[in-house]
């Protein structure tokens, strides 16, 4: 038997193949890429045994139906709650499950949320790129070739273990569900190019998202900021996260997709453990920045850590339509099986 | 290192460090546009590189500052900031001496669509605009904003006055040589930009399918050959063929 593929029957424009960004290469102005929400992106690629920043599907809001060629390939779905259809029932998320050779899977956008990932026990057998599959669509760079995923396209799979059906489970991923209300940055690197009452403003007034938004930048709606002096900088290094606040004064937070660099002051950085909540707001979301200070992004980011250093339990999914109260009032939490251990 | 007559920063002229966010952090020499101090970035680039602590990732040289990429679970943010605060004291004050290239380039108008505009803007005939421009010598100061794209300094005073368009322009050709705000660059990815067009050079100046990736260090410097058409279109089959147009010039 060949090795078996996933084929991509339809795909959204937003829908990438990504790991965990591609390290080492921001000094010739390489972007890093990578997960939009990587929290998501580990957890799901966790839930079947890969590596935590291993290659998976990162779907957008244009939604993705897939197909397996050649054997059946086991799936894990975590991310933003989209409509999960496996031939045409529709399935909780975060889960995951055993797609067969004819059975049809899809994701569509939900009420809430932007990324959601689908990660294949034994990942994706591609060729990295500068040490990296994920996909950066403006310089062309990984993916299959360099661009989002199409229909047509054949994701032939890595080596896995032994792999066997796995009815659809859903995860206990209780990290996934995190405050979209509140969004945590440390203050600079240059705040001090705003006067004190503007950073207090920036930090206390209502941001709107615009609906211009991508995986490059997130454009913020709001009261425009001012500067204290000029606004063009000598361009310098940009963070994930950075706050840009150009001339207009509408700040802009460079996400996964941002050059390395750039020459707005930056006002604040959005915390590590907090880039991939935010990055699921969609457009016309409103919420507030918290000023924090090192010490708690780096326990943020470490209570994360630890949440995905644990195996990622699972619940059998009986029927879709019972709210999730129900089936852990069933008591089937006792019946968890580690998504570490092999999968039968 | 003692302070000595020849070392004219004193050792309270370090860095200033600057966090951007938890994971990086900003090591600032200033906030001009100046080789003295790229050179001291570049300076400290090399010996955190050599450095090689555990939970560094990368690190990125600009203009005027060092950003260090860090894993705050390996290494935290007090003893990064202490061995980047040694590193700068020990790290020479002048960088090595960086290399000279020969880049050739094309100024016919079909490339150089703005040398008239620029002409217009500062009095100068369009000929004079291409014999100021490739008689400069330019120093690659950093890589940024798409693979291999140069931003250099050392444009003729001539340009300064030189700002950025109005509206951005629509994508560019790959490879255009650019000018504004009284800086230069070499573009490498076809993307609209507000930086106006002198040329086009058949290097390329990141390139996935040629060893080396990338030819140039920051810190080098570069000239522009102008080249004709014919020349052009004969350099662009080589280049695309995966060799080298641009000359590495001998130094003494």
């Amino acid at each position: 038997m060949s090795t078996p593929a996933l084929r991509i029957v339809a795909a959204g424009p937003g829908t990438t193949i990504q790991d965990s960004g591609r390290h080492g290469y921001l000094r010739f102005g390489v972007t890093g890429a990578g997960p939009m929400d990587p929290l998501a992106h580990a957890t799901a690629n966790l839930a079947v045994g890969n590596a935590p920043g291993a290659s998976a599907i990162e779907v957008g809001l244009g939604g993705l139906s897939l197909a397996t060629e050649g054997g059946p390939v086991t799936l894990a779905i975590a991310g933003a709650p989209f409509t999960v259809a496996l031939d045409g029932q529709k399935l909780e998320t975060p889960l995951v499950l055993t797609l067969e050779p004819g059975a049809a899977l899809s994701l569509r956008a939900g009420p809430t949320g932007a990324w959601c990932y689908v990660a294949a026990a034994g990942s994706f057998a591609l060729a990295p790129v500068l040490g990296s599959t994920a996909t950066h669509t403006r310089s062309g760079l990984g993916g299959l070739d360099g661009g989002p995923l199409k229909a047509g396209d054949r994701l032939p799979l890595g080596a896995a273990a032994e792999l066997g059906h796995t009815a659809p489970s859903r995860l206990i991923a209780p990290w996934l569900e995190r405050s979209l209300d509140v969004v945590r940055v440390v203050l600079g690197p240059q705040d001090d190019f705003f006067a004190p009452e503007v950073v207090e403003r920036f930090l206390t007034q209502p941001w709107i998202l615009s609906g211009r938004s991508d995986r490059m930048g997130y454009l913020l709606e709001g009261e425009p900021l001012t500067h204290a002096g000029g606004f063009n900088i000598v361009s310098d290094g940009i963070a994930h996260g950075a706050i840009q606040v150009p001339g207009e004064g509408l700040p802009i937070v460079q996400m996964a997709d941002r050059a390395p660099t750039g020459g707005y002051p930056k006002i604040a950085t959005v915390i590590g453990a907090d880039l991939g909540s935010f990055a699921q707001l969609r457009p016309g979301a409103s919420f507030r920045f918290a000023a924090v200070d090192i010490a708690t992004a780096v326990a943020a980011r470490r209570a994360q850590a630890e949440a995905l250093a644990r195996p990622v339990e699972r619940v059998p999914l009986i029927r879709t339509e019972l709210p999730s109260e129900f089936l852990l009032g069933l008591n089937l939490v006792g019946g968890v099986v580690s998504a570490k251990a092999p999968i039968v | 290192m003692s302070p000595s007559p020849e070392s004219p920063a004193p050792a309270h002229s370090g860095p200033r460090l600057l966090d951007a966010g938890e994971t990086a952090l900003v090591a600032e020499f200033g906030d001009v546009v100046d080789p003295v101090l790229n050179d001291r970035v570049l300076a400290l680039d090399a010996a955190v590189t050599a450095r090689a602590l555990p939970g560094v990732r990368e690190s990125v040289p600009t203009y005027r500052s060092l950003m260090i990429h860090y894993d705050p679970l390996v290494i935290d943010r007090a003893t990064l900031a202490a061995e980047v605060t040694a590193l700068a004291q020990a790290a020479p004050a002048e960088a090595r001496r960086g290399a000279l290239w020969t880049i050739p380039c094309c100024y016919d108008p079909e490339f150089g669509e703005d040398i008239a505009t620029i002409a217009a803007s500062t009095g100068l005939a369009p000929d004079e605009v291409v014999r100021l421009h490739s008689g400069a010598r330019y120093r690659l100061y950093m890589y940024g904003f798409a693979p291999g794209y140069c931003y250099l300094g050392g444009l003729p005073e001539a340009f300064a006055t030189v700002s950025r368009r109005l509206k951005p322009r629509p994508p560019h050709p790959p490879n255009v040589v650019m000018m504004a705000g009284g800086l230069a660059s070499i573009a490498t990815v076809s993307m609209p930009t507000g930086w106006f067009l002198v040329g086009r050079t058949p290097e390329r100046m990141f390139s996935l399918t040629r060893t080396p990736t990338v030819l140039l260090d920051v810190g080098d410097e570069l000239m522009f050959e102008p080249i004709d058409r014919a020349t052009f279109d004969a350099l662009e089959a080589r280049a695309t063929a995966g060799e080298v147009v641009a000359r590495r010039e001998p130094q003494p």
